[in-house]
Order: structure tokens, then sequence, then C-alpha cells
């Protein structure tokens, strides 16, 4: 006769999950995972209810990191608010500053020169792969595979160092100012920039080399959280998930802005929609990164950084000390702020997470009205209840590296 | 563009090329130079235009530059900056310069090191240093008061003595901000 063990929960948030359901089932086990699990990459739980090791059911949780950035928006200028952007997707800051400053931009309609624009490329394009190196290094880290972990995070480093030598910070860059860019590029950056992306594809191929032929590897991920290319679409889902499931839908492409209309690359799609597809999605856009900075930086224009916007962007510094008009001016443009038109917009800018967007309401003045954050990782962590049922509790892993999420994003 | 799914061979298999494979791979990284730092014992070096701690300076005549506009309080974005305006009590110097902080506290866990401060100034007052390892064992041990400020920042050379020559350097200086006794190009060109 099988013996019967019964299970005391003493989690009390646990329980009261199980209570909303209607059918209790005694044999069903509530397993929390999170909020401090590492493959949950930050502060993110998901109650999983499972039936031996098969998940039947999931509630992903997600709050913990809530800082009220859209509240915190309303109170400061425009310009004062870019730093808050950093903190979105830390692991990509430069694209976050990036596509807030092309959303005031458009809110105010104005246009920043060719060098501006080309920088910006650069900036994002490095914001990508450094984001998809820790994708997928912390989901084969998550999935046994520790050593790509360590090569890839030699390369993040690089990037790290690449962002001190342009803007001075190495993960709060706040480098976009509206209308332009904090500072030049530094010349130092251009050969640093050349070498390191001469030097990546190496890595690329070693990561390359150690999984996608890696019979383990493909196990784990093979036919792992299929999503269907409605079900893509239906959930809203963007960036390397919605083309893992065969959309070909990328914002540089489709709506193309800040010059990327100038570069030639290709937009990888999957076929299948599982968790490989998503990471070899992942590993073909590093390579096509590569080289959009690589026209980036042949092409690199001269001359101005800012645009001439008088009213927006800061005078130059040697002329404020100098210059009484100009000193006024500086005063104005900084407490005042950008004198922003009365409007609504919304800019959507291909982050390496997914699409990332901004909402801005302006009733006129230096400070948004309401500036609505449309944060990639918010909408394709929806996802996980979808994806999670009817795999094995040790899936998990592989499914949340692979919608490669970031909370300081999603909970905003 | 669709991504190649690999299809592996009856060899691949076996797993036993890929065991070879990553050894391989994991043996050429052996030899490589190392690339991790003994940290505290092993400072790194520091690229570009670092954004360290924000720090008071004085001009090469001993002024304190700061005249306490508050447009650095004004601008800070979490508010880290608490400026108490005062008059100059000495005004030998010449008397052009009126104000200079009574009292100018950093709070510098609150501090993000966004340079706003060091952007906005109008009177190259306040400058971000290279020291990015700001420890204490107390709150108020970080909040760093006027005179520790200014110990931090020292002297700043001055190109321009906008208050002693007002507007007109005297000849043969160098046109261009300054920082940490060197020229900065980058800010000096352009818009
Ligand atoms: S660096 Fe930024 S946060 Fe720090 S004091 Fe200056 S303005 Fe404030
Ligand atoms: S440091 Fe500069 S911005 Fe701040 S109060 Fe002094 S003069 Fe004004």
């Amino acid at each position: 006769m099988a013996t019967r063990y019964e299970m005391e929960m003493i989690d009390s948030a646990a329980r009261a999950h199980q209570a909303f359901e209607e059918e209790l089932h005694g044999e069903k086990l509530i397993v929390n995972m999170g909020p401090s699990h590492p493959s949950t990459h930050g502060v993110f739980r998901m109650v999983l209810e499972l039936d031996g090791e098969e998940i039947t059911n999931c509630w992903p949780e997600i709050g913990f990191l809530h800082r009220g950035d859209e509240k915190i928006a309303e109170n400061m200028t425009y310009t004062q608010f870019i730093p808050y952007t950093d903190r979105l997707d830390y692991l990509a800051p430069l694209a976050n500053n990036v596509a807030y400053a092309y959303a005031v931009e458009k809110l105010c309609g104005i246009d920043v020169p060719v060098r501006c624009k080309y920088i910006r490329v650069i900036c994002a394009e490095l914001a990508r792969i450094s984001s998809h190196l820790l994708g997928i290094g912390a989901m084969s880290m998550d999935i046994g595979a520790m050593t790509v972990f360590l090569y890839t995070f030699k390369q993040r480093e690089l990037i790290y160092d690449l962002c001190e030598t342009i803007c001075g910070a190495r993960l709060t860059t706040s480098y976009t100012r509206i209308g332009g860019l904090a500072n030049d590029m530094p010349e130092s950056f251009i050969p640093m920039c050349r070498k390191f992306i001469a030097d990546l594809p190496a890595t690329i191929d070693e990561t390359d080399k150690l999984l996608t032929r890696n019979k383990i590897f493909i196990e784990r991920n093979k036919d792992i959280a299929v999503l269907s290319r409605e079900d893509a679409i239906n959930y809203g889902a963007t960036g390397p998930i919605l083309r893992g499931s065969g959309v070909e839908h990328d914002l540089r492409k489709a709506n193309p802005y800040g010059g990327y209309e100038n570069f030639q690359f290709d937009i990888p799609t999957g076929t299948v929609g599982d968790c490989m597809d998503r990471y070899l999605v992942r590993m073909e856009e590093m390579r096509q990164s590569i080289r959009i900075i690589q026209q980036a930086l042949d092409s690199m224009p001269g001359g101005e950084w800012n645009a001439p916007e008088a009213k927006i962007v800061l005078p130059e510094k040697q002329a404020v000390l100098t210059k009484m008009e100009e000193l006024i001016h500086h005063f104005i443009n900084v407490t005042q702020g950008i004198n922003a038109p009365v409007g609504e917009v919304y800019f959507g800018a291909e982050n390496p997470k997914g699409e990332l967007g901004f909402y801005i309401v302006s009733k006129g003045g230096g400070t948004p009205h309401r500036l609505k954050i449309r944060a990639p990782s918010f909408v394709n962590l929806q996802l996980v209840p979808l994806l999670c049922k009817g795999h094995m509790m040790s899936d998990t892993v592989a499914i949340l590296g692979s919608l490669d999420f970031v909370m300081g994003e999603c909970d905003r | 563009m669709q991504v190649q799914r690999p299809k592996l061979t009856f060899w691949e298999r076996t797993y036993i090329p890929q065991i070879l494979k990553g050894m391989w791979i994991t043996i050429r990284h052996l030899p490589m130079k190392k690339f991790t730092r003994m940290y505290p014992e092993e400072k790194p070096k520091l690229l570009g235009d670092y954004r360290g701690a924000p720090t008071l300076v004085k001009d090469p005549e001993g002024r304190v530059k700061c005249v306490s506009c508050q447009l650095c309080e004004f601008v800070c974005p979490p508010k880290a900056i608490r400026i108490t305006p005062g008059f100059r009590a000495d005004q030998a110097f010449d008397s052009n310069v009126e104000k200079e902080p009574k009292e100018f506290e950093i709070d510098m866990l609150r501090c993000i090191y966004c340079g706003y401060c060091e952007e906005v100034c109008p009177e190259e007052a306040i400058f971000l240093k290279n020291d990015f390892a700001i420890t204490g064992y107390k709150r108020e041990e970080l909040r760093f008061n006027k005179q520790k400020l200014l110990e931090l920042g020292g002297v700043q050379p001055d190109s321009i003595w906008k208050w002693k020559y007002k507007g007109a350097p005297p000849p043969g200086t160098p046109i261009g901000p300054v920082r940490d006794g060197k020229p900065v190009e980058k800010k000096a060109a352009g818009h």
C-alpha cells in the first residue's frame, strides 16, 4: 500500500494563492521560486503549482523593485530624469538614455545632428551586445554551463570600459541630453571600440562552439516553452522573443529612427519559437550589432554633436563663464527646463530586451505632466504562465533565461 | 534572415566531440593573461573623465570659487546638495565677489554621481573627482560639509579669472576649462 504524506505549508502568501483557485488539489505542491532565487535575475517571484515535477500552474509576482519612476518624472525637468533612465534596464543603460532622449526630442520636434545620431547608434548597439552577452551567459550558467558566463563577462567588462571612456561612468551613464549628448565622443574611444569589435567575434564563436552544438544544451532548450507566432503577437512580446517566434519585426527597420536607415544589417528570426530559437536570435543579433558599429565608426561624421537649439541645449561653458547673455540663458535653461509644447507623444525604441517606449503627456513647460514607460520586460513577463505550464520545474530556469528580463525595468 | 537550428550528426550526438571541444577551448584560456584584478590592493586605472565624488575647489589665490548661486542644488536630481548662502567674510581679494556659501553639504549617500552639478555650475566651482570608493561607518560621516569638500577638491588652476579681471584673462593664460591641472579638450570645442 502506498504511503501518503500530508504536507503543511507555512508560507501564508502561497496558501492565499492556492485558496483563490476553486479546485484544491491535495496532492499538488506549491513552490515559491524567488524573489531571491539566483535564476530569477533580480527580485522576481514565481509561485509554482507542481504535480510531481510538472508545472500545472504558475503565478508570477512582480513589484519588489518598484521605485515609482513614472511619478518621479512628473516632479523634475526632462533633463533631470535622464539619470533615472539609467536605472530602468540597468544592463543596457546607454540604450535607455538614447530612447528617452529621442522621445523628448520627438515631443519638442527637434532633430539632432548626424554625428550625435551616429554616436547614439554606437552606444545603443554596445548596450545591446552587453545585454545579450549577459542574457546568454546567465542563461547558460543557470542550465549548467558555467564557463560561458565567465567568457561573456570578460567582454562585458570591456564594454564597461568603453562606457567609462565615453561618459565617465561604467553603469550609471546618463550620457544623452535633450538635443544632444553630455559631451562629444573622446578621440581615444574610436581605437578602443575598434579593438573591442575586432576581438568580440572570437568570444561569440567560442560561445557558439561551447553551446550551439552541445547536446546537453540543445536538450535543455529545444522545444521548451514554444511560443507560437500568434501568441507572441497577442501578448505584445517584443525584441528577441518576438523574433524568435518568427515575426520579422524590429523597430530599427520597421520604423527607422536615429539614423538606423543608413546602416546595413539583417533581422534574425527563429522558426519554432522555443528557447533555442531565442538563444540563436540573440547570438545573431550580437553579430549584426558588430556590423552596425563597424559601419558607424567607419562613416562617423564630424561637426556638431548638439542640436542648434539655444532654448534646449545648454550654452557652451566657456561662453557661460565670460558672457552675460549666455549666463542668463544657462540659468533659464537649467531652472525652467526646456519649454516643451503641449501635446502627447509616444516613442518606441528597439532596446535589447524589446520595445522600450516613452509616452509623454505634456501640458507645456519643463516637466512632463505624465510619463509612461512601456518596459519590454514587463510585457514579456506576461508570457511566463503561458510558457511554464506543462514543463518540468527544472525548465523554468531555461525559460526565464530565454525571456531575459530585468526587474529594474519591469518594476520601474 | 532565419537563424540556422543545429542538426547534430550521429558522432555529435554521442557528446564525445563536444567534451573534447569544450576542453580545448578552456585549456586555450589557461595561458591567457589574467583578466581579473585583486581589487583593494590593485586599484583600477580610471579611463576618461571619471565621475567620482563631487568636491568644491579653490582658485590659486585661495578663494572658494563657489558663489552660492544654488544652481547645483536646484539641478541635483536626488537632492543631495544643501547650501546655506552667505556673504563673504573676507572681501580683501577683491570686492567683485559678494557671496560664498556659509555651509555646503553633499550627502554622498544620496549623490548618484551624475555630474549635473559640474555641468551646470557657472563658476567652475564644483568638480567630480576620481574618488570612487567612498565609505564610512556612520551616515553622518558621509554627509560631507564645506570644509571636507574643499579639502577633497583642492586648488583648481583658473584660466579665466572671471572676477579678478572681469572678463579679460591675463596674457598668456591657456583658454579653456581645466580639470586636474590639465586642459579639458573635449568640452572646449564645438557647441
Ligand atoms: S553628482 Fe549629481 S547627484 Fe551628485 S551632487 Fe552632483 S548633481 Fe547631485
Ligand atoms: S557650486 Fe557652482 S552651481 Fe553650486 S552654488 Fe556654487 S557656484 Fe553655484
